[in-house]
């Protein structure tokens, strides 16, 4: 490289150091394409991958992500501004992953080509002098030279050496394929880059939280979905049209032990159609074991309960009834959740509050919590809000928060919160005539993961594709060796030596092992 | 036997295995204060380290009675270190079998910290004994030895909880290939880590002091050895950390959570990790990053890796890795 740039014809009006542009881009490639360029960006890469292990990240934990922003409100445009709640889609972070491609590339391509010319090469002759490498060994014997380079000769046969003869020496060489291995390594990391991009361009993941029983269920379009994560190049038109209903589920509790209260088990009974007029199937979903409809897998990743709480208005009307969703806080499910009731008279109602899948009351606390996940005692504690619960002006609202900034919250004549407590199958009368609540039922939900992966099995074949090639390129040991044999006096002078040339072999201990093996056969 | 009694077999067989690694360390800690006496060149410890440029091991015998008796009661000293260790090893893996048996259903014994940090020093000292002659470890005793026995005794003082079934998460067999290859790379990591700080100490030894030195130090194998042992544990390691961290850690991942790679904290360290011991293969070859500055990476590979077991465990709860929690929690509220 360097020769190339000192045989070119000197320009007149250049100074010495100034660079013609096609130097100047040659210069940056070599640089780019260096060893030390891909290190460097190596350790760039993890020193960049840390701030999304300590900032929430909008990808892996919307909520988590969102709640940090409001406690940070100073710092948040910052961050956000720099990407750092998507980390790992940002421009400075593709930047580093891009340079080192494009330096990797720079780096293979190169190589193969060279690796390939070398591939039927001959090991080259023995140097004239063998006591100058810094591995060798000599000594003298009675045998001819002929008897002794013969003897070498299937000695390193045996030991699969590529062999060619020299006058007085024998060169071998192996370990060929190490460089293969390694080529194969950084081609495959490659190969799984391609598969990883695949995916986060052309997937989708998606979640529903879905009631169990008869009465509910999904099919697999945009709308049905409570959250959509698409790649940035996917395509409704990809998603398939497939459907299920969970007709049951069963969660084993553990009863005994350190961990009693909490499931151990959960299992889904799932009843799908891979499209509308496909026959129905049934499958028992369960953590660690998706159910995979063509390219889409569908996951098990949750649970909670639904009690079905209705409210009469003031006109005895039925406002609201069917199962509410409450979203679980705890291992032992305590849950949270609201219902809502616009359309209540006088006035519209809300309801906020906790569900308790066994009830019980801390003294030290004063306040009720949930002891077991599994429904022995179940209870609805929740406060009233009345006036304007803010549905009629058409901006989408969570249904698991209510809009308190229009309402009051109902008390007792003592100005305490008026609170109701109901076990299932009670109902209370609410004062001022607003209406009455009843707790009628429970009912349970899973929630459902969705995604379509493509690429992942080009991913998988690029990582054990690389696993392989690194197991070559780690554990073959590419060595040259050299024997010499030749009159010297009255005996016969043996030199052999070898060489290493992955920089990490102890090739001391090879010298060694073949001279035992020529001096071996030498008393034989 | 009943479930209580394999629990109370793996305590009491820690405790055992404790005691033993200390009565080795001891056996260690006397051969070399014994060898302080003895002239470098000779002594035991020549025999087993691998500083024998060439191959061609120069016997020089020791002059005299006083030192000859010295280096054989150093050598019985290290003999028996090491047999001890043996021991402490079999009784250690007794404490993980018993662990697995304590648990009902019957199950690999790594199911939190406690028991991960049991396996993971189990599988230091078992490479260490298991390597001994191929790699000439003798002079690494009293370090990997100290190594196990502290982080043994942090494990039980601070890690120590009670034998519980595994969340349904982490019940499955990807999960036993992805953890045991897990903890042999971690396994072989620490030693390769080990050997690299050892490296650089006896690097700065050597260049500060030459070579007429005194003590441990002086009888630690050449830089270059060392360079190599380390390599050489660190070859074996980054092939199971691949294995573990980018083959079975995401189908596992898939299987249990949709997604096989999530930039969960977890598997962020995990990912640094392999990229850092990446660059220290690099670092290796390349000259300017030769010695020196590729012991350094091997160091930070390991602090990583550490960091990414202790760590992320205690100041991370974004981690969807807990070994404690329990599964299949819902982390999202859809906004509708
Ligand atoms: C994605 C980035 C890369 C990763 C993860 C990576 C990883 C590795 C690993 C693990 C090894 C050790 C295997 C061995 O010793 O043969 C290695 C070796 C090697 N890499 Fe990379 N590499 C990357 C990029 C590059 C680039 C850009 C270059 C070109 C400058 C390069 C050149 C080499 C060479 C020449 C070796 C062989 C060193 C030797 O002779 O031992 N690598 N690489």
């Amino acid at each position: 490289m360097n020769t190339a740039l000192s045989t070119r014809p000197p320009e007149d009006d250049r100074r010495p150091g100034d660079l013609t542009f096609r130097e100047l881009l040659r210069w940056i490639w070599r640089q780019v394409t260096s060893m030390r360029t891909a290190l460097v960006l190596l350790l760039l890469l993890a020193l960049a991958a840390i701030p999304g292990s300590v900032i929430p990240q909008e990808g892996v934990d919307a909520l988590k992500t969102s709640n940090w922003q409001d406690d940070h409100p100073k710092l948040t445009p910052i961050y956000e501004r720099l990407g750092l709640f998507s980390v790992y889609d940002s421009p400075w972070f593709s930047a580093i992953y891009i340079l080192l491609m494009i330096s990797l590339v720079g780096c293979i391509v190169p190589r193969t080509v060279h690796y390939w010319r070398g591939l039927r090469a001959q090991p080259p002759k023995a140097p004239r002098n063998l006591t100058r490498l810094p591995d060798h060994a000599a000594y003298t014997t009675t045998d001819a030279p002929d008897e002794i380079l013969e003897r070498a000769r299937a000695a390193l046969k045996r030991r699969r050496y590529r062999l060619i003869d020299g006058d007085d020496s024998i060169s071998a060489e192996r370990g060929y394929l190490r460089e293969a291995g390694n080529l194969v390594f950084h081609l495959s990391v490659l190969v799984v880059l391609v598969g990883f991009a695949l995916g986060g361009l052309f997937g989708y993941k998606g979640g529903v939280i879905l009631l169990i029983g008869n009465d509910y269920g999904f099919a697999n379009n945009l709308t049905q979905y409570d959250e959509f994560n698409p790649g940035s190049l996917f395509r409704a038109d990809e998603m398939e049209p497939f459907s299920f209903k969970i007709d049951d589920f069963d969660v084993d509790w553990l009863t005994t032990g350190p961990r009693a209260g909490l499931a151990r088990g959960f299992e889904s009974h799932v009843t799908y159609q891979t499209s509308p007029d496909a026959p129905e199937k049934s499958y028992n979903l369960r953590v660690n074991h998706p159910l995979s409809i063509g390219d889409t897998d569908i996951f098990l990743i949750g649970h909670g309960y639904a009690p079905v709480i209705t409210i009469r208005d003031g006109n005895g009307d039925v406002v609201t009834d069917g199962p509410t969703i409450f979203l679980p806080t705890s291992q032992s499910l305590q849950s949270i959740g609201v219902v809502k009731a616009p359309d209540a008279n006088p006035t519209q109602i809300g309801l906020e509050g906790e569900f308790y899948p066994t009830v019980a009351f801390s003294k030290q606390t004063g306040s009720y919590y949930s002891l077991l996940g599994k429904p022995l005692d179940p209870m609805v504690s929740m406060l009233v809000y009345t006036g304007d619960l803010g549905m009629n002006d058409g901006t989408p609202q969570s249904v698991y928060s209510l809009d308190k900034s229009r309402t009051t919250m109902l008390t007792k004549k003592d100005g305490t919160p008026y609170r109701i407590d109901l076990r299932e199958g009670e109902s209370v009368e609410l004062p001022d005539g607003l209406g009455t609540v009843s707790f009628d039922g429970l009912e349970r939900w899973n929630k459902i993961q969705i995604s379509q992966t493509p690429g992942k099995w080009i991913a998988l074949a690029g990582v054990v594709l690389s696993l392989i090639g690194l197991l070559g390129s780690l554990f073959i040991r590419p060595r040259r060796v050299w024997v010499r044999a030749r009159r010297d006096g009255d005996g016969t002078l043996v030199e052999v030596a070898a060489l290493d040339r992955s920089g990490s072999g102890d090739v001391a201990a090879v010298v060694d092992e073949l001279v035992e093996a020529l001096q071996r056969e030498d008393r034989s | 036997m009943t479930d209580a009694a394999w629990e109370s077999l793996s305590n009491q067989a820690v405790a055992a295995a404790g005691l033993l690694y200390f009565l080795a360390l001891l056996a260690h800690l006397v051969e070399w204060a014994s060898l302080r006496k003895v002239p470098v060149a000779a002594g035991a410890v020549a025999r087993d380290s691998v500083d024998i440029p060439g191959g061609v091991a120069v016997a020089t015998g020791p002059e005299d009675a006083a030192v000859e008796g010295r280096v054989r009661r150093t050598a019985l000293f290290g003999r028996l270190g090491y047999l001890i260790t043996w021991m402490a090893v079999v009784v250690h893996l007794v404490a993980l079998v018993a662990r697995g048996m304590a648990a009902d259903p019957n199950r690999v014994p790594w199911g939190n910290m406690y028991e991960f940090t049991l396996a993971g020093t189990f599988v230091v000292a078992a490479l260490y004994v298991v390597l001994y002659r191929k790699l000439r470890l003798a002079w690494m005793a009293p370090i990997v030895l100290a190594f196990v026995l502290s982080v043994l005794m942090v494990a039980v003082i601070w890690l120590y909880s009670p034998v519980a079934p595994l969340t349904e998460a982490l019940s499955s067999y990807w999960l036993v290939i992805h953890v045991v290859s897990a903890i042999v790379a971690t396994g072989a990591f620490t030693l390769g880590g080990i050997t690299s700080a050892l490296y650089l100490v006896k690097a700065r030894s050597l260049a500060k002091k030459g070579p007429q030195q005194a003590g441990y130090v002086a009888r630690l194998p050449q830089p270059e050895a060392l360079d190599r042992v380390s390599y050489r544990l660190h070859a074996f390691g980054f092939p199971v950390w691949t294995f573990a961290v980018l083959i079975t850690g995401p189908i596992w991942a898939h299987q249990a959570w949709s997604s096989y790679w999530n930039w969960d904290p977890k598997e962020v360290w995990a990912f640094i990790t392999w990229v850092v011991y990446a660059a220290y293969l690099h670092a290796r070859t390349t000259a300017g990053w030769k010695g020196r500055n590729a012991a350094i990476l091997a160091l930070v590979g390991m602090a990583t890796l550490w960091f990414n077991f202790i760590g992320i465990n205690y100041f991370s709860s974004t981690s969807q890795h807990s070994y404690a929690g329990g599964a299949a929690q819902i982390e999202v509220v859809p906004q509708r």
